[in-house]
Parts: C-alpha cells; sequence; structure tokens
C-alpha cells in the first residue's frame, strides 16, 4: 500500500514538473545534485594513496569535478566517480578504486548506486580496470583477502 | 489486476552479510542460500511460515558464491571464493560433506550439474573451467580443464539434453564432447 501512494506521489510530482506548474522543485534539481556531488567528495578527498603518505586530494588522483550525482528515483542516487591514477599500474588503480567504494559504502549518509572509473586515456587497460572496479564479485572478494583489507583500512581510515 | 506476485514472507538469512544466491531442489520443496557468511542455509515450510531446516557450516572459509542442487535431488554443489567446490550428501534434513573438490587457483564464481547428474562443472577468476565426473561410489575426478577464455569466467550452465556446456567470461565459450 505503502508502495502505491509512493508511485502516485512520484508520478503526481513528474506531472507537475513536466507540465511546469512547480518551477522551484526543476530549479531545485542541479543544485541537489551538486550539493550531494560535494558531499561525496568531501569524503573520498582525505582518502590515503595506498604507496604515498599523501591523501587522493593532495596528488589529485580526485577532484571536485571528477563527481557527478544523478538522481535515480526518490532518495536514490547514482554516483560516477573518474579519477586519475598517479601512476599507470594496475593493482594500484583497483586498489584505489576498492578505498573509494568502501569509505562510500560505510560513510555516505544517502542511498546509492556507484560507478567508478578510470579517466579515460590515463591507462593502457582501463576497459579492464573498470570492469574489475565495478564487478560486485571481484571487490567483495579482495575485501575477503585479509592483506587486501589491511591496506584499504589504512587508507579510509579518518584523520584524528 | 492479471496475474501477479505476492510476498509471501521476508526472512534474514544471512546475518550482517550478502545473500548471493537461491536455489530451489529440483522437487521444489527446499530452497538452499549461501551467503558472505560463509555458511549455506537449507529452508522448507512448516505450515505456512518458512524455516531454516539445516545449516552447512563447515564447509568453507570464504564467502559461498553459488549453491546447485543435483537433479536427483540428493546432492548439494556449492561454489567457494575460497577457490573450492564442496559437495553435500542430504540425508533427510541433515547434510554431510562429502568431498571437497579443489584444484582452482582462485574464487569459484559458478557450479552446475549436467542433467545426467554424473558430470559437474566449475568456473573461476583463474579464467578456467574444470569439467568432474562423479561414479556411484561418490567418487569425483576431474576429466577436464577448460582454459579458452582471457579473464574471469563468471558463469557456466549445461545444455538441457546433451553433454554441452556453455560460459561465460567476457565472452561465451560452447564446449562438447
Amino acid at each position: 500500500m505503502e508502495r502505491v501512494s509512493g508511485l502516485l506521489s512520484w508520478t503526481l510530482s513528474r506531472v507537475l514538473w513536466l507540465s511546469g506548474l512547480s518551477e522551484p522543485g526543476a530549479a531545485r534539481q542541479p543544485r541537489i545534485m551538486e550539493e550531494k556531488a560535494l558531499e561525496v567528495y568531501d569524503l573520498i578527498r582525505t582518502i590515503r594513496d595506498p604507496e604515498k603518505p599523501n591523501t587522493l586530494e593532495e596528488l589529485e588522483v580526485v577532484t571536485e569535478s571528477c563527481v557527478q550525482v544523478q538522481e535515480l528515483h526518490e532518495e536514490d542516487y547514482l554516483v560516477i566517480i573518474r579519477f586519475t591514477p598517479t601512476v599507470p599500474h594496475c593493482s594500484l588503480a583497483t586498489l584505489i578504486g576498492l578505498c573509494l567504494r568502501v569509505k562510500l559504502q560505510r560513510c555516505l549518509p544517502f542511498k546509492h548506486k556507484l560507478e567508478i572509473y578510470i579517466s579515460e586515456g590515463t591507462h593502457s587497460t582501463e576497459e579492464d580496470i573498470n570492469k574489475q572496479i565495478n564487478d560486485k564479485e571481484r571487490v567483495a572478494a579482495a575485501m575477503e583477502n585479509p592483506n587486501l583489507r589491511e591496506i584499504v583500512e589504512q587508507c579510509v581510515l579518518e584523520p584524528d | 489486476m492479471k496475474d501477479s506476485l505476492v510476498l509471501l514472507g521476508r526472512v534474514p538469512a544471512h546475518p550482517d552479510s550478502r545473500c548471493w544466491f537461491l536455489a530451489w531442489n529440483p522437487a521444489g520443496t527446499l530452497l538452499a542460500s549461501c551467503g558472505g557468511d560463509r555458511r549455506i542455509r537449507i529452508w522448507g515450510t512448516e505450515g505456512d511460515t518458512w524455516v531454516c531446516k539445516s545449516v552447512l557450516s563447515e564447509g568453507h572459509q570464504r564467502t559461498v558464491r553459488k549453491v546447485a542442487w543435483s537433479p536427483c535431488g540428493n546432492y548439494l554443489a556449492s561454489a567457494s571464493f575460497d577457490a573450492t567446490t564442496c559437495i553435500w550428501k542430504k540425508n533427510q534434513d541433515d547434510f554431510e560433506c562429502v568431498t571437497t573438490l579443489e584444484g582452482h587457483e582462485n574464487e569459484v564464481k559458478s557450479v552446475a550439474w549436467a542433467p545426467s547428474g554424473n558430470l559437474l562443472a566449475t568456473c573461476s577468476r583463474d579464467k578456467s573451467v574444470w569439467v568432474w565426473e562423479v561414479d556411484e561410489e561418490d567418487e569425483y575426478e576431474c576429466v577436464s580443464v577448460l582454459n579458452s577464455h582471457t579473464q574471469d569466467v563468471k558463469h557456466v550452465v549445461w545444455h538441457p539434453s546433451q553433454e554441452v556446456s556453455a560460459d561465460r567470461g567476457p565472452g561465451y565459450c560452447l564446449w562438447g564432447r
């Protein structure tokens, strides 16, 4: 019953928006997405690089503009991150992807689906890496590996 | 309203972890679930409610990714990220692990029984598909290792009537005896 009334109110708001009767709502959208993107960026910028004693922000692996947020359904968002690895090393790129995913999974307060990509042209085996970073089986299996898990935990640890 | 699905019940199956797969036994009376808690649970109905009849917990050291019932319904195969596949034999409500198939180098992602019940196929992140043969004494032997994929093999299925299997990595492969 809840689901039906939820659907009804979503449909109603969409009809109003499309007919131009709820202008303020339509104008709010891009700003909400920007705010959400900043929320995401705030969480990922302090992640430490697995090899260097710097954060991903300091190394410019992630930047504000590398995060994009779109609304999928009501209160459910698609977050897309394109990061630039410091060196074209496969395992490092996948490790950074893992850190991004784990940090957001744990700390992002809103419901989200996450897609992570390395920025185009930064790696020869881009397609393979992107597939691996977004493969839920590979992510789960990697987090079961105690060594990898330890590295990830160190990287996502909140600074005191 | 046309035919639709009605939610009959919701059961927490694998505490604090993901449920990765569900499989009905051939008779449709039992549901096997497996998950990130490394366990397999067998579910059945008691009246109107679904209850956990059995917990298979000593088989695997890592996530159990997939379970598959044998065509006769007396055996359950479980594929795990710990690189092994366990074969469980059903004895009324209990299940006993009769053998553990080893050989894959890393996560086993899928397992499937051939319709005859004599052959089993497993596939893994190590890019290979292994075919096992079982005899009347429940002895398993690897009869083939297929290496045509260039990346993880995620899924394997058998043809319904012939001894042919198909598997999917980034591409599809079709194999025959």
